[in-house]
């Protein structure tokens, strides 16, 4: 097949350059094993290639805008001390904070109070000190068989956290995983790589959050590894508020032994193409994991969602919960599978996906797939798109709230039940507030948080 | 007559989907009265409710509805609601993930602020809405819950007279708020329909039976018939009404009972 060669794919020649610029950068400055997973990586994106609208996971987004743009790989943040606004919202947090700008770590804010005992550190950090410790974690090559975006991120390894909360350590306070995108004029790409492992009996919370400074154009291609061990139970945030100009492309995988439970929240609210791929497997018997979404799109916005949750061991339960608001001409996609291996008996597996569309342009894609191999199994699945409650709007207004403060009521009402599971009440009150600030007379409404 | 009408209704006819619902109705309400408007099923009560308080599905094709001397079917529904018109549902809606507190605070806050009237604090509305809670008798806990999320009939129809009576409206237009209530919670409900009545103000009670009526007595009973007003009188038309149905006054009205 000589016309498949690599120079009729001129979309990858941008990433093959990079990547003798990264191996000339810092291939001689690293380990040799990590410098062979990246090259493996990059192997693999190259026989994979970037996928196209007629690959059945990537029908309803065309990621022909990611590709047009001359990225450059992202450099250092070269100073030591970050702007004050910078971290001015999360100032109220009470969470530990890892801090990387442009994908690369530049420092912490530990939480106050009491040792926590567990390890968060910035990967590149790590590699540098302790490698043995990251070592049997990183880019193995399991993860991106087919996904040309994971497998990018492999290649390019730059940074990401690192955190560990060992055998029997509950960790109350919050590790929150900052990522921020700087305006630089020039178009960056970031490849941010985060590791969560949490031990048998041991309980975190971790929150990634994505966040653009600016308007500016980037793109972040993020990967995310979470494995919780026999009885571990870890709350997963990943909080997407990219610039509405930025390219935001993600993948979590998910693995959970015996008895685990793993709750993994994903909330895309910005970027102007967002994708999230997100796989959970219940590898151990009576594993349990709740997948929650929520996006909320306006504009010509593309939010993006697929998971995978795969039942492989008895007794394990997942509850899917996905919620989007549509505005403008924006679009959604949900396409959730669930696969039960035949050794899954008594697997109990429930999936929602509720949509409303606030503008008769907008378009959501749903998609429910159930691949069940065992017999012995409860699994359901439902998908709902509408509109505002026309009578609901009449009540309101009836009551003295004006069409626009009616509309926002309702339309916050129809995220509310989901937002209010958000356990962490500052993340909470802050998406709640990313949510009302469509309506700028919105004061009253700020006491729903 | 010196009194001037609170809502005067001439001649209005209203349309729905090409069809004719109301077909000429004249209408005028005092101050401190108390109107019901009865009718058998299908007579245009509810539409004329509906009307009266802005559903914009409706097509007006003649007549006026003036409500204290200014044109009302100029008004959005929530510029009629801040002038002090409240129509109390007949199948009130719920709104899943807004607490009936908050609701009910942004509505009073936001009449208030037409009214040139300073805005209560969480505190300040919480005392006038526990009060007027135990005035209709309804359970705090449902003033926590989500507005009519899952309440029973009877208790959508007690919230509605709750909202109504921390709303203090001018003209309280009332539709089957009767209806799907037991002997209890019809006490009740007449119980706040009464705390209401004042010179100032007017309720209008649509229902298609009588027996709300033995609790609230009425000024004036009209009889809604095909969507005109046939027969107005005191309140003895509507026991004769309950005694002998609706039948005799298509009888009287077009002379002979309709095939």
């Amino acid at each position: 097949m000589k016309d498949m060669g690599l120079d009729q794919r001129p979309e990858q020649a941008l990433y093959r350059t990079h990547f003798a610029q990264w191996n000339e950068r810092i291939g001689a400055r690293e380990p040799v094993w990590l410098r062979a997973r990246r090259e493996a990586a990059f192997a693999r994106f190259e026989a994979v290639g970037f996928p196209t609208t007629r690959q059945e996971e990537w029908r309803f987004t065309n990621i022909a805008p990611v590709l047009r743009v001359p990225f450059q790989l992202a450099a250092a943040w070269p100073e030591c001390s970050l702007p004050d606004e910078w971290l001015a919202p999360y100032r109220e947090w009470a969470a530990h904070h890892l801090v990387f700008v442009n994908g690369h770590f530049v420092g912490e804010i530990p939480a106050d109070g009491p040792a926590w005992g567990a390890l968060a550190r910035g990967i590149r950090a790590l590699l540098g000190e302790e490698p043995e410790i990251v070592e049997p974690h990183l880019a193995r090559g399991a993860e991106d068989a087919s996904n040309a975006f994971t497998a990018l991120n492999a290649a390019f390894l730059t940074d990401g956290a690192f955190v560990r909360i060992p055998r029997g350590t509950i960790v109350e306070t919050p590790i929150h995983l900052l990522f921020l995108t700087l305006d630089a004029g020039t178009p960056v790409v970031t490849h941010p790589r985060n590791v969560i492992l949490a031990e048998e009996n041991s309980q975190a919370t971790i929150i990634e959050s994505y966040v653009g400074l600016g308007d500016g154009q980037y793109f972040t291609n993020a990967v995310t590894e979470i494995w919780a061990g026999e009885n571990a139970i870890v709350q997963h945030y990943k909080v997407q508020r990219e610039s509405r100009a930025a390219f935001h492309i993600a993948s979590v995988r998910i693995a959970e032994e015996r008895t685990a439970i793993v709750l993994d929240f994903s909330i895309a609210l910005g970027a102007a193409l967002a994708r999230t791929d997100i796989m959970a497997i219940l590898k151990g018997e009576g594993a349990e994991c709740a997948l929650n979404g929520f996006y909320w799109a306006r504009d010509q916005q593309l939010v993006d969602h697929h998971t995978v949750i795969e039942h492989v061991a008895p007794y394990g339960m997942s509850r899917e919960f996905y919620k989007g608001i549509l505005d403008d001409e924006a679009r959604g996609v949900f396409d959730g599978t669930i696969v039960v291996r035949p050794g899954a008996q008594k697997t109990d597996a429930r999936q929602v996906n509720k949509n409303l569309l606030l503008s008769t342009n907008a378009l959501v894609n749903t998609n429910p797939r159930l691949q069940i191999l065992a017999d012995d199994v409860k699994c359901s699945h439902g998908a709902t798109i509408g509109h505002l409650d026309e009578d609901a709007l009449f009540y309101c207004r009836t009551r003295g709230l004006d069409a626009e403060t009616a509309r926002e009521m309702l339309t916050y009402a129809f995220a509310s039940d989901l937002l209010n599971t958000i356990a962490f009440g500052p993340l909470r009150r802050s998406v709640g507030e990313w949510v009302l600030t469509k309506w700028p007379e919105g004061g009253m409404l700020k006491e729903l948080l | 007559m010196s009194r001037r009408s609170l809502l005067e209704i001439r001649n209005l006819r209203v349309r729905v989907n090409g069809q004719e619902i109301l077909k000429g109705i004249t209408l005028a309400v005092y101050p401190g009265e108390v109107h019901s408007i009865m009718g058998p099923n299908g007579s245009g009560k509810s539409t004329l409710a509906q009307v009266l308080a802005g559903r914009e599905v409706y097509e007006i094709v003649e007549g006026e509805v003036l409500y204290d001397g200014e044109d009302l079917l100029l008004m959005p529904p929530e510029e009629r609601a801040r002038r002090g018109i409240f129509l109390a549902f007949q199948y009130p809606v719920e709104i899943p993930g807004v607490s009936n507190l908050h609701f009910l605070k942004a509505a009073v806050n936001t009449i208030r602020k037409q009214r040139g009237l300073p805005e209560l604090d969480a505190m300040e509305f919480l005392a006038l809405a526990r009060e007027k809670a135990k005035l209709v008798e309804l359970d705090e806990n449902l003033l926590q819950r989500a507005v009519n999320d899952g309440f029973s009939g009877g208790e959508k129809k007690r919230n509605e007279i709750f909202q109504m009576t921390v709303l203090e409206p001018r003209l309280a237009i009332l539709d089957e708020t009767d209806s799907g209530l037991d002997i209890d919670a019809l006490r009740v409900v007449a119980q706040g329909i009464n705390a209401l009545r004042h010179p100032d103000r007017a309720i209008v009670l649509i229902t298609h039976y009588q027996r709300l009526l033995n609790y609230v007595a009425p000024d004036v009973v009209h009889v809604l018939y095909d969507g005109r007003i046939v027969k107005s009188g005191g309140k003895e038309l509507a026991l004769e009404l309950e005694e002998k149905g609706y039948g005799w006054i298509a009888e009287e009205i077009i002379g002979s009972p309709r095939s």
